[in-house]
């Protein structure tokens, strides 16, 4: 990495966690690496290779300052309600990174979970989270992650103790709004006890303004764990989302993600997992809709260590206007990693003339008795289908639409929370309508 | 007059497929266009349901309108339906929902209601039995696998549940065996009525025998070159078409095609 042109006056490498008060001294030491680790590393430049198709020197330009907690109203629940969808069950509602406690709601859970905000963990819990703030593996840090370390005030910890089914999916909603430049840095941690299980959604929405939401989110899943994890970015147009979704899944563990990236004006979800426990699964599905002037960046990595791991990629993109997607996907088979069984697709849609996708397959196999697949695609709606439906009396603009959701219908059947799915349905069939997609080109 | 069209020319780069084609139809009438391969009838059929693919020049008129003016979804809706030669396999969308959101889309454009679920089912389950066509196919993705037979199968289906007041088939016949072939001819016959009228493209006089036109034309090399009642689907099936080629072409300064 290359710390020229990106350690600017006014650049984020400035701003110092606005409360750091009561914490452990090993969180002062923590924040305080991960600023060095910035001053010394910068800010990576398209010459990195995991972020060489989004550039973020027009976000270091930014002055932005520290969200501190609300002050101000807060939306109301049913505003939330609306824009995240209401998932029944546990959801703990952040605004500009901070825990709103009003808008949230804590259901009955089993025994033993605990589900609390990073802040009253760092005072309460700090022997829970040091394991994981502290040893957090070192060949996964970038000056954004470190940055959220540094920063971080709020986010979600849950905690499953072994042996635990939550039924109702945890619904973590991060709202945004800025009237000036802020960043939010949530850190949320999920620890899976053996053999439990839980769904954990996160979803970000922002109303208005120039913010950068700088979010890392660790799932640590012990042996026979299983978790689901859904991701909803749907920010304002004018924000920024840098998110990483880092996971350590246990011998014969499972975890699924399902990320849907809507707004933001640069966006980029990374998902990094080691698989360094014999038989674990991990699914990795992304569906990524540019538009407008709209960048999404989705980067991913699977480290298969252990042997016997399988690992599955699907992720889609539909893209409009002159947005710009990006699917840069890299697996390593380490030696040793036998019987690894890893597939990865990434299939794009451009509507339009002006949009773009770069995909990008890498995969590095160091041994052998593996399976691995993958596949990359892009193309154009079918225009034999298009005059097929128009020649139904299905306008133009429809019959494209009907296709486009046609195309995208694969990953919405897969998200497995009902209520969660017909939220995504309804946004994303939203989406569809009012995109131009190409008519009259 | 349903349909007039004259002098029709259509042509994609500088290839001229069709070369000042004149045809008139009168409701309640079925008329077949035969020809040899290559000769522009399926262009003919492609350019009257509004493909945007060739430069056209002409008139068409359609109920006294300018069809070529017209969007395809707007022919739709006027009632011009065409039955695909080769139906477009549209993953992802269910054929059944297809026919819902082409009939209701239809609808809503001709200012009439649109049919909720169960109404549509039962008109759907209806129109099935004409074509025998199993319930099985319609949760599957449209044309999808769907053998040659089903495919055609499924072209007759969507015309009747649009109810066109001109419908144009396309090689219907082509990839059916007998049995199949028998199933669609006969839905094809229960949708002939006094207010629509039928443009039927073969290759082959066998459709004829089971959907017998009121005037056949002869199509080559962009034109229709020969009209007449059905008996001249039998000479042609006599004298192939290099026999009728060597004649001279007819005049085409008046449209062909009309009955008295």
């Amino acid at each position: 990495m290359s710390a020229t042109a990106t350690t600017l006056p006014g650049g984020l490498e400035r701003l110092e966690p606005a409360a750091d008060g009561h914490h452990p001294a090993w969180v002062g030491r923590a924040r305080h690496d991960a600023r060095e680790w910035v001053a010394e590393h910068g800010f990576p430049t398209l010459k990195d290779e995991d972020w060489r198709y989004t550039r973020v020197a027009s976000i270091l330009e930014i002055p932005f300052e520290p969200a501190l907690p609300p002050t101000s109203p807060l939306p109301s629940k049913s505003a939330v309600d609306q824009v995240a969808g209401d998932l029944g069950g546990t959801r703990l509602v952040f605004f500009n990174g901070h825990l709103a406690r009003q808008l949230s709601s804590f259901a009955d859970l089993p025994p033993g979970v605990r589900v609390t905000s990073f802040a009253s963990a760092l005072v309460d819990d700090a022997p829970l989270l040091e394991p994981v703030l502290a040893g957090r593996s070192r060949e996964h840090r970038h000056a954004f992650t470190e940055l959220n370390l540094a920063l971080a005030e709020d986010g979600a910890i849950i905690h499953i103790p072994a042996g635990t089914t939550i039924a109702a999916p945890i619904h973590l909603v991060f709202v945004s709004a800025a009237v000036s430049p802020l960043v939010s840095s949530p850190r949320s941690v999920v620890l899976a006890g053996a053999r439990s299980r839980a769904t954990i959604v996160e979803t970000h929405v922002g109303s208005a303004g120039v913010y950068l939401t700088n979010a890392v989110t660790e799932v640590v899943l012990d042996e026979g764990a299983r978790v689901e994890h859904y991701k909803v970015q749907d920010e304002a147009d004018s924000a920024f989302h840098l998110a990483a979704l880092h996971v350590r899944p246990g011998r014969d563990s499972s975890f699924s993600t399902h990320s849907l990236a809507l707004g933001g004006a640069i966006a980029r979800h990374e998902v990094r997992v080691r698989l360094e426990s014999e038989g674990a699964e991990v699914t990795l599905n992304g569906l990524y809709l540019p538009e407008g002037e709209q960048h999404h960046d989705n980067p991913t990595l699977i480290e298969h260590v252990a042997p016997r791991c399988t690992s599955r990629q699907l992720y889609k993109g539909v893209l409009d206007g002159h947005g710009r997607g990006v699917f840069n996907g890299r697996i390593v088979v380490h030696p040793g990693a036998l019987g690894t069984d890893a597939s990865q697709i990434n299939k794009n849609l451009l509507l339009s003339d002006d949009a773009e996708v770069d995909t990008r397959p890498r995969l590095e196999i160091l041994t052998d008795d593996v399976r691995c697949t993958h596949g990359a695609a892009v193309g154009q709606l079918d225009e034999d289908a298009v005059f097929y439906l128009r020649s139904r009396g299905v306008p133009h603009q429809e019959a494209r639409a009907l296709l486009t959701h046609a195309f995208v219908r694969e990953l919405l059947e897969l998200i497995g929370v009902g209520a969660l799915r017909s939220h995504v349905e309804n946004q994303v069939a939203a989406r569809l309508r009012a995109a131009r997609v190409g008519v009259g080109r | 007059m349903i349909l007039r069209v004259e002098n029709l020319h259509a042509k994609i780069g500088d290839n001229e497929i069709l070369r000042g084609v004149n045809l008139e139809v009168s409701p309640g009438e079925v008329h077949a266009v035969m020809g040899p391969n290559g000769s522009g009838k399926s262009t003919l059929a492609q350019v009257l349901a509004g493909r945007e693919d060739y430069d056209v020049t002409g008139r068409v008129l359609y109920e006294g309108q300018d069809l070529l003016a017209m969007s395809p979804e707007d022919r739709a809706v006027a009632g011009v339906f065409l039955a695909f030669q080769y139906p477009v396999e549209i993953p992802g969308v269910g054929n059944l929902y297809f026919l819902r959101t082409a009939l209701n889309s239809v609808r809503r454009l001709r200012g009439l209601d649109e049919l909720d679920a169960i109404d549509f089912l039962s008109l759907a389950k209806e129109r099935m039995s004409l074509v025998e066509m199993d319930e099985s196919i319609m949760s599957r993705s449209v044309n999808e696998g769907f053998s040659g037979g089903e495919k055609k199968r499924n072209e007759i289906l969507q015309m009747a549940v649009l109810e066109p007041k001109l419908a144009i088939l396309d090689e219907t016949d082509s990839g059916l065996d007998i049995d199949a072939l028998r199933v669609v001819a006969r839905g094809v016959n229960a949708l002939r009525s006094e207010g629509r009228a039928m443009l039927v493209i073969t290759h082959y006089q066998r459709l004829l025998d089971y959907i017998v036109p009121d005037v056949v034309h002869v199509f080559a090399d962009g034109r229709i070159v020969r009209s007449g009642d059905k008996d001249l689907a039998l000479e042609l099936e006599q004298r192939g078409y290099a026999g009728l080629a060597q004649r001279p072409a007819l005049e085409t300064s008046t449209p062909v095609g009309a009955t008295p």
